[in-house]
């Protein structure tokens, strides 16, 4: 029974061999979407399966052994699966979301000329998600992680006859990259001290291997840079915007829903080591707050409907950062699973509103699409009025169990988490009300037509998400502690503590200021966005820029190391370096000027003369030792 | 103990091969024939001595192991040393292989159509030395057929080469040859010592030569010759100059066995020879053999990324990797040191990947500027997949093979040399870089002019793709076959080469 958690990340694996090795006639549009999607509702199954198991199960950490990976001298690391709170959490909303999405992609890829690649891609990609949040040591996560992020880059270079879509993916590839260094070297520190890299095994010896306040802070701040590669956090947020050059199901399945919370997922994972560090656990918190805030402001002045959105994950994943920053996991986590299905659900519902409007993406072309579509709308009322954080949907519960934590940590850091929420509400707000309420602005691109609303494989998922959205706050009611998410994930976090509020009437205070910062931030852009001709003058440049973080690494890091290696390419290689060689070439034949006349210019009268002079030297050697 | 016949057979058959080519003044068919068959025989025979290879017999009192088998020694001339001398263990087994592999592939894929029987025996020939060469554990066979492999090489590039084939082979065939010297004189040098110290006849057993006691001093001397030599085969920095131009201006075969082949000669004779007889002198030379591993990696990927050629960029980047295998052979620890060994074998099968589907673009367009090419995916997807699998092991995604060597290398080199490692590990960014930023001008973007309409792969293509996308994804997956068999070899060197054993 256990072993059967194997199969959750084989079926996607199986489907993807299925699409791969099958004869072109039998994959056509849209067999392949519907192999595809068979295959991730198999693991979502599967997964339900194995989380009603593990609930009667007292000991709630299963090894599931498949083979011996690595093994070289102290150094063994096994293909094993970990099967508990966390990763049974994770692999339901991974595959439960993936499955709707998919099914969404059937309807929204519908004539794209490699549709069948892009149903390969999504079925590795969650073959690797699923992996990632299963390995039961570093390595095996690791290989999720890099499985996702090449995913990741084939689909958002999808459209690869465009260059802007080639760069994007190329650059999502390399800022990852930047990150894997931080893990790769979390995993060589953390095998340095306990010579494993099971996480089991790592946090059982725990404080028996004495570490260094200096090495914890290494091993935490290297996990850092990890998460902030694959989850879009300061300094390597800014390839997530780019990557929205992916068609819009991977943005929502992605680059919303799992793979950026992969970052957050490690350090929960890793919630025990971090516990080790409080300045390393600062530094976190401080990452994830300045995050929030930084892409919140971006989103406020951006013209693209979907590079709102990708900012708005950027904030989102800040503010789970700050949590585990302050020791509040199942918070992240419980913030991580409703954002996976509001910002699912507000993707997938740009999506519908691009299908609608013949590929349209500009917020200045959209405008009253209220009325002409009919499903779009409501579920994305319910996805924006979560992510506004306002009573009672899921956001709301979501995001006020993080202040309420970051409350407790630190005033500063709540002021910055509050203040950014009333951001939140204002962008989104003005995203709805640009893309739904007022004049319609869209006659030019629909060529005059009525849009219309999307087939019913992409609506379905729509009211599906929307209606987690609505009731995701259940997962985790604050009264009714001991049955919810978080008494279940807790165990996994067991040996770390995290602060607890004083008194219930504060707690109600706090909901009150959530409450509260999210209507503001509604009224402001209600107020403000009423009328779009001519166009308000409340964006900012800088901000429409993104801080200008861009260009601050063209200039300090880019072209530096384009001229160092242009340099390395022009003058050290041809000229230092073989210069010698010439120069040394040329200065034995100056000297051999005199015996000019054997020079034949015949390698082999060369060779003839090396292997004699050789000779002379064996003669010697062997002379001199008698 | 198996017989040492086997071994026999593989430096026998591709001779034999190449004598036949010649004496039947073979066809351009039949030379094709004779030689796909030789080779593919010398693959399956290799495969069987992979499989049945065994590690660890004692000999004598027990104190020493060896791990070689299938060995057998003659000694021809006592008074002079020379011995015929075959033996593997699971340093060179799979570089054995790797070389019946890769000169198979290169016959099947990178055929030249200009007088073929010629260039087909040469690439036995060249069968034949290399694998002489790894599979003797007598250092004076060993530099007889590492110097046999120039006279091949320098008639493949020379032959078949490019416009500037001249200047290349020439500038390859001298700048090793000059490295030769320094081998020569060293092992020389230990070889007499030896016979001083211990009497008898003079010998070049390795077994024996190992025991040569030697002063730190005189040991570090010789190990600079060492590193010479062999830096410049495999090239490490700053003695790299010569082959971004042999690379380039080879033909396809030349620039897969110069890269998959020759340079494995080189970090070889590093492992076997300098590591493994000159222990007294690795604490001397450490810091900076690793500083200029290190510096290859780095120096190697940066102008790998500004290189305007494909081949070029392969030229370099193989340079990197070298970096990664240095890095692990002068770590001093077990876990890089397989690494090393096994990045030895990976980066063979990589690299003569690329370079065939190189060959492959060059067929279709002519050449393989970067320039001349652009968003070759549209008109040939298969040709981009399979590149594309290719690149992303060379770049060292994990569940591919490029990825398990180097991390073996890294995380055994962290524990032993923490910040040589840590700079080196920042490799890892530049060859998704290099790699990646290649692979979007070439085969991304619009197909512009001839790019538009060139053919897709061709079944032939696929096929002698096949085994190198099979190795590079089982061995990803599944490393433990090679592992097992390398694990107890260089437990063997590195517990010989650190004084106090192995620690890591």
């Amino acid at each position: 029974m256990n072993s059967l958690a194997a199969l959750i990340p084989l079926f996607p694996l199986i489907g993807f061999l299925l699409v791969l090795v099958l004869p072109k006639s039998t994959t056509r549009e849209p067999v392949s979407g519907w192999i595809a999607t068979t295959a991730v509702l198999a693991s979502f199954l599967t997964t339900v399966i194995s989380f009603v198991w593990l609930l009667g199960q007292t000991e709630r950490e299963v090894t599931i052994h498949l083979f011996s990976w690595l093994s070289v001298g102290p150094l063994n690391v096994d293909a094993a699966f970990l099967l508990d709170p966390l990763s049974v959490t994770m692999c339901l909303f991974v595959s439960g979301i993936s499955t709707l999405i998919h099914l969404y992609s059937i309807g929204y890829m519908h004539g794209e000329k490699d549709f069948k690649k892009f149903f390969l891609y999504l079925n590795l990609f969650v073959f690797s998600m699923l992996v990632l949040v299963l390995g039961n040591n570093l390595l095996v996560t690791f290989v999720g992680w890099e499985g996702v992020g090449v995913c990741s880059y084939w689909l958002v270079s999808y459209y690869f006859t465009k260059d802007s879509a080639a760069s994007a993916g190329k650059k999502a590839f390399i800022y990852n990259r930047v990150g894997d260094v931080g893990l790769l070297l979390a995993m060589f520190l953390l095998f340095n001290h306990f010579g494993s890299l099971n996480y089991l095994t790592i946090i059982g010896l725990g404080s028996t291997v004495p570490l260094s306040s200096t090495v914890t802070l290494l091993i935490v701040l290297a996990l850092m840079l990890a998460a902030s590669g694959k989850s879009a956090q300061i300094p390597l947020f800014n390839w997530l915007p780019d990557a929205m050059e992916g068609p819009t199901p991977v943005s929502a399945l992605i680059h919303a829903a799992t793979m950026v919370t992969a970052g957050v997922y490690l350090l929960v994972r890793m919630s025990p080591v971090l516990a080790w560090s409080t300045s390393g656990r600062w530094v976190i918190a401080v990452i994830g707050g300045l995050t929030a805030f930084v892409a919140a402001t971006v989103a406020t002045s951006q013209k693209d409907i979907k590079k709102v959105l990708a900012f708005s994950t950027v904030s989102q994943i800040g503010y789970m950062i700050l949590a585990v920053g302050t020791g509040a996991y199942s918070a992240a986590i419980f913030l991580m699973v409703s954002h996976a299905f509001f910002k699912a659900l507000l993707f997938l519902g740009s999506g519908s509103v691009i299908h609608s409007l013949n590929g349209e993406q500009d917020l200045r072309k959209m405008g009253g699409l209220q009325k002409y579509l009919p499903l779009t709308f409501p579920t994305f009322l319910i996805g924006w009025l979560a992510i506004a954080g306002i009573p009672p949907f899921a956001g709301f519960w979501a995001k006020g169990d993080v202040l309420t934590n970051v409350y407790a940590f630190s005033k500063p850091l709540y002021v910055l988490g509050l203040f950014t929420a009333v951001l939140t509400a204002y962008y989104m707000s003005r995203l709805f009300v640009l893309t739904f309420r007022g004049d319609e602005r869209f006659r030019e691109v629909t060529e005059g037509h009525d849009p219309h609303e999307s087939p019913w494989v992409m609506t379905v998922p729509l009211v599906i998400l929307a209606v987690f959205s609505a009731l995701g706050g259940l997962l985790d009611l604050p009264w009714a502690h001991s049955m919810s998410l978080a008494g279940f994930l807790d165990p996994v976090f067991e040996s770390t503590v995290s602060p607890v509020l004083g008194s219930h009437l504060s707690e109600f205070v706090l909901a009150g200021a959530d409450a509260a910062a999210g209507i503001i931030g509604l009224i402001i852009a209600f107020s403000l966005w009423k009328s779009t001709s001519p166009w308000p003058r409340f964006e900012s440049s800088f901000f429409e820029k993104v801080w200008r973080w861009d260009d601050f690494y063209d200039f300090t890091i880019g072209r530096p190391l384009q001229r160092v290696a242009q340099f390395g390419s022009t003058t050290i290689e041809p000229k230092v370096l073989d210069g010698a060689v010439v120069a040394t070439a040329v200065s034995v034949r100056k000297s051999a000027e005199g015996i000019r006349k054997i020079q034949s210019g015949f390698v082999r009268h060369y060779a003839l003369v090396v292997v004699v002079g050789m000779m002379l030297v064996v003669l010697f050697l062997v002379a001199r030792s008698w | 103990m198996h017989t040492s016949l086997w071994l026999s057979l593989l430096l026998v058959i591709p001779l034999a091969g190449a004598a036949l080519i010649v004496g039947l003044r073979a066809s351009d068919h039949l030379a094709r024939v004779i030689g796909i068959t030789a080779a593919a025989l010398e693959l399956a025979l290799t495969v069987v001595v992979a499989l049945a290879y065994r590690a660890s017999h004692t000999v004598g009192s027990g104190s020493t192991t060896t791990v070689f088998d299938f060995t057998y020694r003659k000694v021809l001339a006592p008074s002079l040393g020379v011995a015929y001398d075959v033996g593997v263990d699971g340093i060179s087994l799979f570089l054995v292989a790797l070389t019946a592999l890769v000169i198979l592939l290169a016959l099947v894929g990178a055929n030249e159509s200009r007088r073929t029987p010629a260039f087909v025996a040469w690439l036995l020939v060249l069968m034949t030395a290399t694998i002489g060469a790894f599979a003797t554990r007598d250092m004076l066979s060993f530099f007889l057929f590492f110097e046999l492999t120039l006279i091949p090489s320098y008639f493949l590039i020379a032959g078949w080469g490019g416009s500037q084939r001249a200047a290349a082979a020439l500038k390859f065939f001298v700048y090793t040859l000059f490295g030769s010297g320094f081998l020569l004189v060293g092992m020389v040098y230990i070889a007499v010592r030896h016979q001083h110290v211990f009497g008898g006849d003079l010998t070049f057993a390795m077994s024996a030569l190992k025991e040569t006691p030697l002063s730190s001093g005189v040991a570090t001397w010789i190990m600079i010759g060492f590193l010479i030599a062999f830096g410049i085969k495999s090239p490490i920095f700053p003695l790299h100059t010569w082959s971004p131009l042999a690379y380039a201006e080879a033909p396809i075969a030349g620039s897969m066995v110069l890269s998959a082949l020759l340079a494995k000669l080189g970090t070889y004779g590093l492992l076997r020879f300098a590591v493994g007889l000159l222990p007294q002198s690795l604490d001397n030379v450490r810091p900076v053999v690793l500083t200029l591993a290190v510096i290859g990696i780095l120096y190697g990927s940066g102008l790998a990324a500004v290189s305007k050629e494909l081949k070029k960029v392969v030229a370099y980047s193989s340079m990197a990797q070298v970096g990664f295998i240095v890095l692990g052979i002068f770590a001093g620890s077990q876990i890089a040191t397989s690494g090393a060994v096994l990045l030895m074998f990976n980066h063979g099968v990589i690299t003569a990947g690329l370079f065939l589907l190189i060959g492959g673009i060059e067929r279709r367009r002519g050449t393989s500027t970067i320039s001349a090419l652009s968003g070759l995916q549209g008109p040939a997807p298969v040709l981009a997949a399979l590149f594309t699998v290719v690149m992303l092991a060379s770049i060292g995604l994990p569940g591919l093979s490029g990825f398990v060597s180097e991390l073996l290398v890294l995380l055994g080199s962290f524990n032993a040399h923490p910040w040589w490692a840590v700079v080196a590990t920042t490799g890892v960014i530049f060859a998704a870089l290099y790699l990646l930023w290649a692979y979007q001008r070439v085969f991304h973007g619009e197909a512009t002019g001839e790019n538009a309409s060139i053919p897709d792969a061709t079944t032939a293509e696929r096929w002698v793709l096949a085994p190198i996308i099979v190795l590079v994804v089982v061995l990803g997956v599944y490393p433990a076959p090679l592992l097992n068999k390398i694990n107890p070899s260089t437990h063997a060197i590195v517990s010989h080469s650190t004084p106090q054993g192995v620690s890591r």
